[in-house]
């Protein structure tokens, strides 16, 4: 049991960060799904290409040698930047050339060609990095500024990064509250959201609004695939399917559609993983570990569209008679 | 008239034969032509599109099938296996396209039901079973090959009926969701249930698997063939996949006419109205989940005989959506179709990447300079060696399925609508 205890603070953290990094790459599936109703299921690629992006941009800072110079505040917030830029745009191209030629067509027309373009981004980023650098497994530099911990108490530390990405998810998150809600643009995204027949009767630009939709949540998820990158260091171009299946899963769990629903169903499928993958172990005697921790998520999945497919904060989408 | 008509067919009739003979004489002289064996299968194609009456298009393809086949594999082995590794997909491919097609239901998770199967025989059919079962009876004797292929059928309906039963009542998008989530566990179990209790050996996979029994051996030995091990158990398998493919055939067509069949097709089209209509919608929708998990069970068995060697790694999300693939390029609730997209998927990919991947290796070693103008020279030996044509799988299924749903969502051959003819019955 003492070993139980020593390691709760530590699961504790790990288990925030996790569910942070969720909820931010749960809002890019939430939020096309109340605009749109649809899956976008090669949103785990654009949170892939916000993590190339933020590699690239790292060893081209290191190979010029001007990594150990520049002050870690403004690379990060370069790095961060660009991410979410480039994967947002990538999300809007996305939308344009894939999604939008399908809207009106049957619900499984539109998914099918998502699961396409998830296939496809994946060896394409491949495929550039094969290319460009002759590997497509690459791991981001170390920035010395972040490997330290804060000292809390006598017996508590939690580690520099894990600190940075909870800290960027909650700006994040409080920006993209304001933006939603406070905003013109943001209001007419949440118009569109209820009703997009109206919404455009009213004057709402809706295939724009679609496309800025996009890139909100584009960027959301660019911003959590640089710091999925900064915190696990190894990326490759397959390394956003199982986060993105679970990402889903948080945004079911809260209520699809739902933005405060996607942050607190991330939050609580990642306090839940990294208790499982903890835990599991001592509870069962070693006969079970962390290499369960995958099916909890999917079984919390099958489980709540089950009883509850309305989420833990309910649906806030509209339900369409066709 | 009737006479020109005549005429043409046997200018057909002829063509048809020259076409199939000079490319077999093709393949058989330059046994080592990814194009001329190409060639040879496109004869398929053009039997299937000929203007003939349909017993002789069956004549023409047994022949290709059952005779010429087998006799081109002799000369290169490969090519049987190009041709088995086709069959399986064709079967796994009209599976799924039950339950996508006719009835509408996209399961992202059909190779769970494969990985079942193969794992029901791999377990049992290799020293394997010792591990956790008391005694040593294990492997069973060939023969039981047969037993457990029936047997795969009942294990695949069941777990179709037990997935299907909580999920079917969701709504089409999070269906889909649902069975990869179920395809992802399946994965996770067979991948970690070495411990506590070692059942499927984890991600260290089991081998040998038993292959079927020879039963045939004394009646070839009889007629006086002797057949090497190495030659006679591809050909075995060949026939067997042949056999199953037909089999699965069958029974999609008859289900297809059958009323099952038009209460799919009703749900497909409208769920709402086939439940005014007095369709029985969750049972309907049960009993294509369990058809097709049973198909995919009972080729799952037959692989895991075939590979000899199974591991978690055949059974990944991107075998889901290669079969899915298939089944959309070649046009969804479409039985010439789900054949023609499986055929064409399986050789681009077994056969064309590959083929490609080896010429640009060639070209790589070749050490020539490319001199282009404007662009300055080339060296050819710089294409990167992680670029492989044949590692780009994903990309592949992914630009089908986009291009498909754009510009041609019902697929290449699409399923010829209202062929379903009123019985007369009053």
């Amino acid at each position: 049991m003492d070993l139980a205890l020593s390691i709760f603070f530590q699961v504790l953290v790990d288990g925030i960060v996790l569910g942070f990094m969720y909820a931010l790459i749960a809002l890019g599936y939430t939020m096309v799904y109340g605009v749109l109703e649809f899956i976008n299921f090669a949103h785990s690629e654009i949170f892939v290409i916000g993590a190339f992006v933020g590699v690239e941009i790292l060893l081209g800072f290191e190979a010029s040698g001007s990594l150990a110079m520049l002050h870690p505040a403004f690379v990060l917030l370069v790095v961060l930047f660009a991410g979410m830029v480039i994967s947002g745009l990538a999300a809007m191209a996305l939308e344009r050339v894939a999604y939008r030629p399908l809207r009106g067509a049957p619900r499984l027309v539109p998914l099918i060609s998502a699961i396409g373009a998830s296939f496809f981004l994946q060896d394409f980023i491949r495929l550039v990095e094969s290319l460009w650098r002759n590997s497509f497994y690459l791991s981001y530099p170390t920035l010395p500024s972040l490997e330290k911990s804060l000292k809390i108490g006598s017996a508590v530390e939690v580690p520099i990064k894990s600190v940075l990405v909870i800290a960027t998810a909650l700006v994040m998150l409080l920006a993209l509250h304001l933006f939603v809600n406070r905003t013109r643009v943001g209001i007419a995204i949440r118009a569109v959201a209820q009703d997009p027949e109206t919404a455009s009767l009213m004057g709402i630009p809706v295939d724009r609004i679609i496309a800025l939709t996009f890139f909100v949540g584009g960027a959301m998820g660019g911003v959590a695939g640089v710091l999925f990158g900064l915190h696990y260091s190894l990326i490759n171009p397959y390394s956003g399917f199982v986060p993105g299946l679970k990402a889903f899963t948080a945004a079911v769990l809260g209520g699809i559609g739902n933005i405060p629903g996607a942050v607190l169903g991330g939050i609580v499928l990642g306090l839940v993983e990294a208790f499982a993958a903890s835990y599991l172990s001592i509870l069962t005697n070693g006969a079970f570990g962390a290499e369960y921790k995958d099916v909890f998520a999917f079984a919390i999945l099958i489980l709540i569209l089950i009883f509850r497919p309305k989420g833990l904060l309910g649906e806030k989408v509209r339900e369409e008679g066709v | 008239m009737k006479k020109g008509e005549r005429m043409k067919r046997w200018f057909v009739h002829i063509g048809l034969i020259g076409y199939i003979g000079l490319t077999c004489a093709l393949v058989f002289y330059f046994p080592q032509s990814v194009l001329a064996f190409l060639l040879f299968e496109a004869s398929l194609l053009l039997i299937y599109y000929a203007a003939l009456p349909r017993t002789t298009k069956l004549f023409f393809a047994a022949v290709a099938l059952v005779l010429l086949m087998p006799l081109l594999g002799i000369v290169n082995g490969y090519y049987l296996e190009v041709a088995i590794q086709v069959g399986i997909f064709v079967a796994l491919a009209l599976g799924l396209n039950i339950v996508v097609g006719f009835v509408g239901l996209l399961n992202l998770g059909f190779v769970a039901f494969y990985a079942i199967g193969a794992y029901l025989w791999a377990i049992f059919g290799s020293a394997h079973a010792n591990e956790f079962l008391p005694g040593a009876h294990f492997p069973l004797a060939p023969s039981w090959f047969f037993v457990f292929l029936f047997l795969s059928v009942l294990v695949g309906a069941l777990t179709g009926v037990l997935l299907g039963l909580p999920v079917l009542r969701l709504r089409g998008d999070y269906l889909a969701i649902v069975t990869l989530g179920f395809a992802e566990v399946v994965r996770a179990l067979v991948n970690n249930l070495d411990k506590p209790i070692n059942l499927t050996n984890g991600p260290k996979g089991i081998s040998p698997i038993r292959r079927p029994p020879l039963f045939f051996q004394p009646i070839l030995e009889l007629l006086g063939l002797k057949l090497d091990a190495a030659v006679l158990y591809p050909l075995y398998f060949y026939f067997l996949v042949l056999l199953m493919v037909l089999l699965v055939i069958l029974v999609a067509r008859r289900l297809e006419g059958s009323p099952v069949g038009r209460a799919w097709k009703a749900i497909r089209e409208d769920e709402i109205a086939a439940a005014v209509m007095g369709i029985p919608v969750v049972r309907m929708k049960l009993l294509a989940f369990a058809v097709g998990a049973s198909f995919a069970a009972a080729i799952g068995v037959l692989f895991a005989a075939k590979q000899v060697f199974i591991n978690p790694e055949s059974f990944t999300f991107m075998e889901s959506i290669g079969v899915l693939a298939m089944v959309i390029l070649g046009g969804m609730g479409s039985i010439p179709g789900a054949i023609l997209g499986a055929t064409a998927v399986t050789i681009l990919n077994l056969q064309l990447l590959k083929g490609l991947s080896l010429w640009l290796n060639t070209l790589r070693q070749s050490g020539i300079i490319l001199a282009l103008p404007l662009l300055g020279s080339f060296d050819l030996s710089q294409i990167p060696a992680q670029f492989e044509p044949a590692k780009y799988e994903r990309m592949v299924f992914g630009l089908i399925l986009i291009l498909m749903m754009i510009f041609r969502p019902q697929g290449i051959l699409p399923p010829r609508r209202s062929e379903v003819k009123s019985d007369g019955a009053a």
